[in-house]
């Protein structure tokens, strides 16, 4: 639980942090070209990077998009993910042999050439207005999308899986004697009991989302500079790690502490609500 | 068996055959079209030029059309030529493969070392301080940004110690095995880091299962050390899992692999991709991505297969 109390205290910092310094008059995004590159100091304390902005609230605010794309990608994927599996599960026959047959394809794509591509898409081509399409925001939502393009199989396996072994349970049975159609017993008899190996699932997805979006972050394709988020934050680091490799170290890091906080938080969760006895040996 | 593996290896191709044609409209909608960004480099290009180069390269006609024409033309063996490299696509690929392939396979081969005996080791006192510890470790593992991993590697031996280089694939001029060797040092570290977290995962999790079966308690109340039980009787059960899950790794182990070669400058399938996705060559991207995805197909369905074939109990007549 010691992760439930560092992610607690990581989202409260992400969402609290810059409308917080804000008010203080700090601006995250002044650029002071004199003072590049500055090694940590008592005006900032984690030093500049290198157009002289305040590394530490940059990551404030680098760490709020960061989560709340990892969230909102959760989300989705579970949205999507939660559809597909109880249609498959519950549907059976055809419907399901489909679905799975798409699910299995898409798990075994390569991931990151494919999101790649789908990355460098031109929006525009694809007809979007152009005042849509070039925004920061459109390149958040852009990357949301995609993870949750994806990240869905994981998910709808899991719940398919619940919801074939609820199927045979006697609710259903009942509901059905009772007259109640295929849609109204999938979603508001079987789908509540399935609940918890979503919430295991999404928990633990949160981090691979994350993860997914620093990469395309950090290769250029995920969120826009000067947006912050905390994988663009190490893309210029790398030209500078002789000069200044402490610019390297703390975006990363922070990727690296909430991701595993999640996972634990998912492993944990998961132990709390699916138990299975280890035996020794 | 046979008829699955026919039917799976259909199944294969008809979906490198769709991924072909996605990634071929995709790529039509990238930013920048060739001949408008020759006509922007080049002043004196008319618009009637730019018709006639377009003509010229087959860009006027429909998206179905020109698939099919790059469709038979690869099938009939010319994979195009890479505007980026100035060389047919072929060429340029070769080489890249190989050394994506030694990148991979020397970390795959790696992570198994380091994860199987600590998966066991772990397995053996389950919520021990051992296994806690590699547990920990594991997950360490797989939650780090690889990029980052990468970054911290360089710091640490190029810029701190200056032991190892902090990118490329040779020296320039060298072309012996002992240097290519030092530049693999830190790309293979970073990778393998990074799969093992998972593996030890996958090995922990089948040894407990494996210890969970009678056979197991048989072999102990026979009095068996335990030694004996693990080596003997529970791994070659956790072999199957292991093989299955190795092979379906193959796909996170190229995305990993992208990364890895974009940060040390390895000359690399993965940076291959990523500079002609970016260089806007869409010969060599399309060929190089078709490749990536086939690599990655076949590795599944050698799993899927092999899974078949070790397992007398699974059978997929029918």
């Amino acid at each position: 639980m010691t992760a439930g109390w560092l992610l607690a205290a990581l989202v409260l910092v992400g969402l609290v942090g810059p409308p917080l310094c804000r008010a203080f008059g700090l601006d995250g995004e002044a650029v002071d070209l004199f003072g590049r590159l500055a090694p940590a100091s008592l005006e900032h304390p984690l030093g500049t990077d290198e157009l002289g902005r305040d590394l530490l609230l940059r990551l404030l605010e680098g760490g709020r998009i960061s989560l709340a794309v990892g969230l909102a990608g959760a989300l989705l994927t579970a949205v999507i993910g939660t559809a597909i599996g109880l249609a498959a599960g519950y549907a059976g026959g055809r419907v399901d042999a489909a679905l799975m047959r798409l699910t299995d394809a898409i798990i075994a794509l390569p991931l990151l050439p494919l999101l790649i591509v789908l990355a460098a898409v031109d929006p525009i081509k694809l007809g979007l207005p152009a005042a849509l399409a070039d925004g920061g925001l459109a390149s958040i939502w852009r990357i949301v999308l995609l993870v949750a393009l994806f990240g869905w199989t994981t998910v709808a396996r899991l719940v398919r899986a619940a919801v074939l072994s609820q199927k045979e349970r006697d609710y259903v049975r009942a509901a059905r004697a009772l007259g109640a159609g295929p849609w109204r017993i999938a979603v508001r008899h079987v789908l509540p009991n399935v609940a918890s190996p979503i919430i295991v699932a999404t928990t633990l997805s949160i981090g691979n989302i994350m993860l997914t979006e620093s990469v395309l972050s950090f290769l250029g394709l995920g969120i826009q500079p000067p947006l912050p988020s905390w994988g663009n934050m190490l893309t210029n680091a790398q030209e500078l790690i002789w000069q200044a490799p402490h610019l390297a170290v703390w975006p990363g890091a922070l990727i690296f502490l909430t991701v595993i906080a999640f996972n634990l938080l998912g492993d944990g969760l998961q132990d709390a609500l699916d138990p299975r006895g280890d035996a020794g040996i | 068996m046979a008829g699955y593996f026919v039917r799976r290896l259909v199944e294969t191709l008809l979906l490198l055959l769709v991924m072909s044609f996605l990634i071929y409209g995709l790529i039509g909608l990238m930013p920048g079209d060739p001949i408008d960004l020759m006509v922007s480099a080049d002043p004196n290009l008319t618009a009637a030029d730019a018709l006639r180069l377009k003509a010229l390269q087959g860009l006027d006609v429909p998206l179905p059309e020109r698939y099919w024409r790059w469709l038979s033309a690869t099938l009939s063996g010319d994979l195009g030529y890479s505007r980026l490299y100035a060389r047919p696509v072929l060429e340029v690929l070769g080489p890249r493969l190989l050394n994506t392939l030694l990148l991979m396979g020397t970390s795959l081969i790696l992570a198994l070392v380091i994860a199987v005996p600590a998966g066991i080791v772990a397995a053996l006192d389950p919520r021990g301080p051992v296994d806690n510890t590699i547990n920990l470790l594991a997950f360490a593992g797989f939650s780090m940004p690889s990029f980052w991993l990468g970054l911290l590697l360089i710091i640490l031996f190029s810029v701190q110690l200056g032991w190892l280089p902090a990118g490329g694939s040779a020296s320039i001029g060298e072309s012996g095995l002992l240097d290519r060797l030092r530049y693999l040092i830190l790309p293979v570290l970073t990778l393998t880091l990074l799969t093992a977290g998972t593996f030890i995962r996958f090995v922990r999790a089948a040894m407990l299962e494996a210890l969970r079966e009678d056979f197991i308690r048989t072999a102990r109340v026979k009095g068996l050390s335990t030694t004996a039980v693990v080596i003997r009787h529970a791994l070659p059960h956790t072999a199957l899992a292991m093989i299955t899950i190795t092979a379906l790794h193959v796909g996170s182990l190229f995305s990993g692999a992208l990364v890895v070669e974009t940060i040390f400058a390895y000359l690399g399938m993965g940076k291959l991709i990523y500079d002609a996705i970016l260089g806007n060559d869409y010969n060599l991207a399309l060929v190089a991505l078709l490749l990536a995805t086939l690599v990655t197909l076949v590795a599944n369905l050698v799993a899927d297969l092999a899974y078949g074939w070790l397992d007398p109990r699974i059978d997929y007549g029918g």
